[in-house]
């Protein structure tokens, strides 16, 4: 964290430039309004100027936010171009985030179905009401309580490998690339190369391996779990070197002479690590820990593409669930109220986990 | 623990060292920790020599579970001849080679796009975020900060049927353009958070002399930072870059087929069952290769990226 600030270096802005970033900014706000209510006009049918689409309206939104731009600098000065650095971040992220903020609860209550005919109509609760008594929505929520609970699995194993590459070992540089090279995978790729031939049931490898392990009908998507089991495994492989690369970072932060003690200590090696190590990288275990939480919640490509959900939703996920409803049944309205509804379980989840995290790491530290 | 201490401990340890059983366990603590790093390596790389040798294999050798090429079998370009990418059919017109091309520019444009627009943006947003005092009504520097890392936690699933719905609208679906807008979107928050952490970490000495000198704000970030910064910056854009690569959920959404990327041509592939193990191999081994060469060549950057601001 930086110590101080730059200081913005206080200066007299000129009135002509104060009225003249003023004007900028008053006509470009005039031309994005009288744009927007062209355009609404014309798809209201109050007007017939025969758009094709929405593009002069996002253009001229293009043109108030240069013209915001330059309407800062020149009102305020230094001010102003400090406030440029952060402006095309915001302006680009609060687009994008609440015209579909707002779509999406348009949409979430309604009875949009892209095969009904006659369009789609306001129809209150209901669908919150199909939600709750949605069986397949609550098995993906428990499926994904699963998965969410494997993280912890994850982590164990990803701090052991990092223990590993932390110790004193010849070709670590090797050992790191070999361990990163899962992360690098897109999960398309992986749901083929993994799911769906090396786990194939008749002549995988993997399935040759289980079958010689005793495993007689070596089928890894017929049992829902084991299903489960093997879709989050193709997950923890690609994500475990995530983890890994975070907890080595920090193993290889922490002090000279704790990581010289914990060496030397061999006979006590188990002990040092809990009394000392262990706790020091609590922060980062935790940051690894939500970071990969987050990531979790959103999987959906591998079920997608190697199960599809099955066997009979046992391997569900909410987006899988909801690509599903939109792909197969066109049902727009109700995937998009799982999908809001799902947003909001994350965020009291997310919220809840960093505030006993926080909590957690005072007491410990 | 002080240092004479930990000095003791070491003194202590090499006497130990000196009695026989001691070495022996260590001798066999070494052996475990390169036999359990030889297990991982073997589970981490197996898949994709797997994929890697099922492309050059012909039905018989997946069948029978051959592994090793000139050993239990002779290698073949059949299914890179499928793909029209085998030495041989190479200079031939192939359409499905043709159509891999497509979807292969298609992927970098959009990937490169996107991670070069997080970049320019979300470094300008991370240096404000991190030498200046913003006041937006309510809102300081922590809310702005909060406002862009919470991004992260947003489901591709709550964004992709409202982009639907909007893009429709501007006539967007299916264009690279409207790829690499939400892209961007999704990188964004993990661009800011690297650079924040990467600008932190310059002194601002350099700055305030050149602001002295008489050097605007933006020339003293132009002239002055923005070198010192630039690993940080080639960082954030491999992860992003990898990040996009591999993109699946909006892309099958959002495009039919002009804007198609390769996952949704690997998906549509091996969702489809006539199709030829060893040419769903050499496609899958096409689309993941130029990760495999960024993972090999440029670890050290991804490693950077990955733990910006992990060790507070």
């Amino acid at each position: 964290m930086s110590s101080g600030r730059l200081e913005a270096a206080h200066e007299e802005v000129l009135p002509e430039r104060l009225s003249l970033g003023k004007w900028i900014f008053r006509i470009a706000s005039a031309i994005l309004i009288i744009v927007a209510a062209l355009q609404i006009a014309d798809a209201a049918g109050l007007a017939s100027i025969g758009f094709a689409d929405w593009r002069p309206t996002l253009y001229a939104f293009f043109v108030w936010c240069v013209g915001l731009a330059i309407a800062q600098v020149l009102e305020h000065g230094v001010l102003g171009q400090q406030r440029l650095f952060v402006l095309p971040a915001l302006l680009f992220t609060g687009a994008m985030v609440i015209f579909p903020t707002i779509f999406g609860l348009s949409i979430a209550f309604t009875d949009w179905n892209l095969n009904a005919q006659g369009g789609h109509h306001f129809n209150g609760l209901d669908n919150l009401r199909t939600l709750w008594a949605d069986s397949y929505f609550w098995n993906a929520l428990g499926n994904m309580v699963f998965y969410v609970l494997t993280v912890l699995v994850q982590y164990v194993i990803a701090f052991g490998l990092a223990l590993l590459l932390n110790a004193d070992i010849r070709g670590r540089k090797f050992f790191r690339i070999a361990f990163l090279m899962p992360f690098m995978l897109s999960p398309v790729a992986i749901s083929w190369m993994i799911g769906k031939s090396l786990m194939e049931n008749r002549f995988g490898p993997l399935a040759n391996f289980a079958r010689w392990l005793g495993w007689s009908n070596a089928a890894f998507f017929t049992d829902p779990w084991i299903a489960r089991t093997a879709i989050i495994a193709m997950d923890a492989w690609v994500w475990i070197p995530f983890m890994v690369i975070l907890l080595l970072a920090g193993l290889q932060a922490l002090p000279h002479e704790v990581k010289e003690a914990a060496k030397v200590d061999g006979a006590t090696g188990w002990q040092s690590f809990w009394e000392i190590t262990f706790p020091l990288m609590l922060p980062v275990s935790i940051t690894a820990v939500v970071l990969r939480t987050i990531f979790e919640l959103k999987l959906a490509d591998i079920v997608i593409n190697v199960t599809a959900g099955g066997p009979g939703g046992a391997t569900d996920t909410i987006s899988s669930f909801v690509y599903r409803e939109y792909r197969d049944r066109s049902n727009v309205g109700y995937a998009t109220m799982v999908a809001e509804v799902y947003l909001i379980i994350i965020i009291v989840f997310i919220t809840l986990i960093l505030n006993v995290a926080n909590r957690y790491v005072r007491k410990v530290t | 623990m002080t240092v004479d201490a930990a000095a003791d401990a070491s003194a202590l340890a090499e006497r130990d060292d000196t009695v026989a059983p001691r070495s022996f366990a260590r001798l066999v603590g070494r052996f475990a920790i390169y036999a359990l790093l030889i297990v991982w390596t073997f589970i981490a790389l197996f898949p994709i020599y797997w994929t890697l040798s099922t492309s050059v294999k012909l039905g018989r050798d997946v069948t029978q579970g051959h592994l090793i090429p000139w050993v239990d079998f002779m290698p073949s370009w059949r299914g890179w001849q499928s793909l029209g990418l085998s030495p041989d059919t190479f200079f031939n017109t192939s359409n499905v080679r043709e159509e891999f091309l497509r979807k292969f520019i298609n992927s970098v444009i959009c990937s490169v796009g996107a991670s070069a627009f997080a970049i320019v943006i979300g470094s300008l947003a991370a240096y404000g975020l991190s030498r200046f005092d913003y006041k937006f009504g309510p809102w300081r520097n922590k809310d702005i900060s909060f406002f862009f890392v919470s991004q992260l936690i947003l489901p591709p699933v709550v964004l992709a049927l409202p982009f639907l719905v909007l893009y429709k609208g501007l006539a967007l679906l299916d264009t690279r353009i409207g790829l690499i807008l939400i892209y961007t979107l999704m990188v964004l928050p993990i661009v800011i958070w690297v650079m924040r952490d990467q600008f932190d970490t310059i002194p601002m000495e350099m700055e305030q002399a050149a602001l002295v000198d008489g050097c605007t704000i933006w020339g003293a970030f132009l002239r002055i930072v923005l070198p010192i910064a630039l690993p940080g910056m080639v960082a954030a854009f491999i992860l992003s870059l990898v990040l996009c690569w591999n993109e699946y959920f909006f892309a099958s959404l959002l495009t039919g087929s002009d804007a198609q990327t390769l996952p949704v041509m690997v998906a549509s592939q091996t969702g489809s069952s006539g199709i030829n193990w060893w040419t769903i191999a050499a496609l899958a081994t096409a689309a993941i290769t130029p990760l495999l060469l960024i993972g090999i060549f440029l670890e050290r950057y991804i490693v950077m990226g990955l733990t910006a601001g992990a060790g507070k």
